[in-house]
């Protein structure tokens, strides 16, 4: 397989704040890479950068072979981007949207296109009202189709499912899913652990403008802690207790917490309960967590994504 | 379907936005001829210009009513720089040029509708020009002049502003601007210091172009003046705009 984006040692900056710190990474064509990070790591300015909207300060990327810096018009032939927030057009109708993008680029068999989009994205019914006056959800779905006229083959997502609900989030995940299918590239940037785990075939982890790890999901999450409770004390006394109870516990003395390895079950649970019990210790809160982006973070940088901003 | 130009798809774009929000439309096109009501009806009679007054004031309530359309064209700008779509059009490869050039067509062709309600309802009030034929051409000319290097410095204005509302106010001096010019009244009736600014800035010889083709006599330096200035507007608003939109990312 070839590389459908390759970069090398990207840099860029605003002013004397530094956003991309030299990362590189390989996308392979007809595979979803998947850019995981907090808000301000630099993910929209890598997009950004990519696609052509801005010029790095430093370092090289080709996009389908192209140089981002010196092919630039070549590159936007070849691709579809669908940003951070929808770039429709509010005033027109979804039918109308999908007509100016094939108008611009001179699709001949537009009538079909345009029909073929709609029907695709579940939008005939709402195609002939006006944006303004669709949902969050149906306006990033218009902002996909109307990526999709003209048919790129690297796609680049930039938040696709931020701020909507978990069935718009689902319905959104089998269409990136169907357009892998159809040997489509996808460049997708997320927040959410769990996004990049469904989708992406490799991840890359980018903190304060630099990757601190790619690999494939298993690959990743083989390094983060597992699904564990968390116990949270009145007293440093109790702290203790409860970690001569718990031995493989990892303590928090800062927080009066205890982390404990669990499935979350409820077996495990109650026999946790019955532990404390027994010797008389109450903890002052319960928690059970699954692996999310601070645990990511927390693992790989030593810091969470709440304090990377 | 034939293949359109960017421009024309553009153009067509910006078209079915004032259909869809005619209110900004509404008052480029009626506020001008209010004020034609006013100063005709309510003014009027208080200053002596030494002609019908309605002849005195129809050529300069059309440079008001092109300069009444110039804030919907602003905001309008504005908001397509403000939402993602700009971008979603730079990607595209879709020319800066094909972009406002959308927006300046409309805006001169919302100024020329605007005029003709304007010059309508300025007969019914008696309006008596003297004009030819090429005469009115002249007029044209210098309206569609006028519009174009006016729209073009407003898309520019549009562009450089940070939200549409900032936009809109942006274009408020461009509104205010005729009223110290003889538009309304002869310079000569305006206190000093006014009265010099307003025998100098680039308006007052754009109009009185403009009313000497109504009456059929236009003065050659004045109609210089006027293509001078329009050229040196329109040059500076379109290389202000391309700038301007370059650096916005």
């Amino acid at each position: 397989m070839s590389s459908a984006i390759e970069v090398s040692g990207l840099r860029k900056a605003y002013g004397d704040k530094t956003v991309l710190d030299g990362i590189d990474f390989d996308v392979r064509a007809g595979t979803i890479f998947s850019l995981l990070g907090p808000n301000g790591a630099g993910k929209t300015t890598t997009v950004n950068v990519l696609t052509t909207l801005m010029k790095a300060d430093g370092g090289t990327a080709r996009v389908a072979g192209h140089d981002i810096a010196t092919e630039a018009r070549a590159v936007r032939a070849t691709i579809g981007v669908t940003g951070q927030f929808a770039a429709v057009d509010e005033l027109l109708t979804g039918h109308e949207n999908l007509q100016l993008m094939v108008d611009l680029k001179r699709r001949g068999d537009g009538k079909r296109v345009v029909a073929d989009l709609l029907e695709r994205f579940d939008l005939v019914e709402s195609a002939r009202r006006p944006v303004s006056t669709y949902s969050g959800g149906m306006r990033r779905k218009l902002d996909l189709a109307m990526t999709l006229v003209g048919d790129p083959r690297i796609i680049f997502l930039d938040e696709p499912t931020t701020g909507l609900d978990p069935r718009s989030r689902r319905t959104m995940w089998s269409i990136i899913r169907e357009l892998v299918a159809d040997g489509v590239t996808i460049f997708l940037t997320t927040q959410y652990l769990e996004e990049a785990d469904q989708l992406a075939d490799r991840i890359a982890v980018l903190d304060q403008g630099r990757l601190v790890a790619q690999g494939t999901p298993d690959e990743l999450k083989r390094r983060l802690p597992g699904t564990h409770v968390r116990l949270r004390f009145t007293t440093a006394a109790q702290l203790d207790a409860g970690a001569r109870l718990f031995t493989d516990a990892t303590r928090d003395d800062e927080a009066l917490a205890l982390r404990v390895p669990s499935d979350a079950g409820t077996a495990s649970l109650r026999a946790l309960l019955d532990r404390l019990d027994e010797y008389s210790l109450s903890a002052e809160e319960l928690s059970v967590h699954t692996p999310d982006l601070d645990d990511v973070f927390l693992a790989l940088t030593g810091h969470t994504a709440e304090a990377a901003k | 379907m034939s293949a359109k130009s960017p421009s024309t798809v553009m153009l067509r774009r910006n078209f079915k936005h004032i259909a869809r929000n005619p209110t900004s439309v509404f008052n480029a096109i009626l506020m001008p001829v209010v004020m034609m009501l006013m100063f005709v009806y309510v003014f009027g009679d208080a200053f002596d210009v030494g002609v019908d007054y309605i002849d005195y004031a129809t050529p300069g309530l059309m440079l008001l009513a092109v300069c009444y359309g110039l804030g919907a064209t602003a905001t309008s700008v504005n908001s397509d720089m403000t939402k993602g779509i700009i971008n979603r059009f730079k990607v595209m490869d879709v020319s800066r040029g094909a972009v406002l050039t959308g927006h300046v067509v409309a805006s001169v062709l919302t100024n020329l509708v605007a005029i003709a309600a304007l010059v309508g309802v300025a007969f019914l009030l008696g309006f008596d020009p003297s004009a030819s034929f090429l005469d009115w051409l002249g007029v044209l000319g210098v309206v569609v002049l006028l519009g174009f290097a006016a729209g073009w410095f407003t898309v520019a204005l549009g562009l450089a502003a940070k939200s549409p509302e900032t936009a809109g106010l942006a274009a408020v001096p461009l509104i205010m601007l005729p009223f110290f010019s003889s538009a309304i009244v002869p310079a000569e009736m305006m206190g000093p210091g006014i009265r010099q600014f307003a025998q100098y800035q680039p308006f007052t010889p754009i109009i009185e172009s403009l009313r000497g083709f109504v009456n059929g006599a236009p003065a050659t330096g004045d109609v210089i003046a006027a293509l001078a200035w329009c050229a040196g507007i329109a040059l500076v608003g379109y290389l202000w705009a391309s700038s301007t939109f370059k650096k916005r990312a």
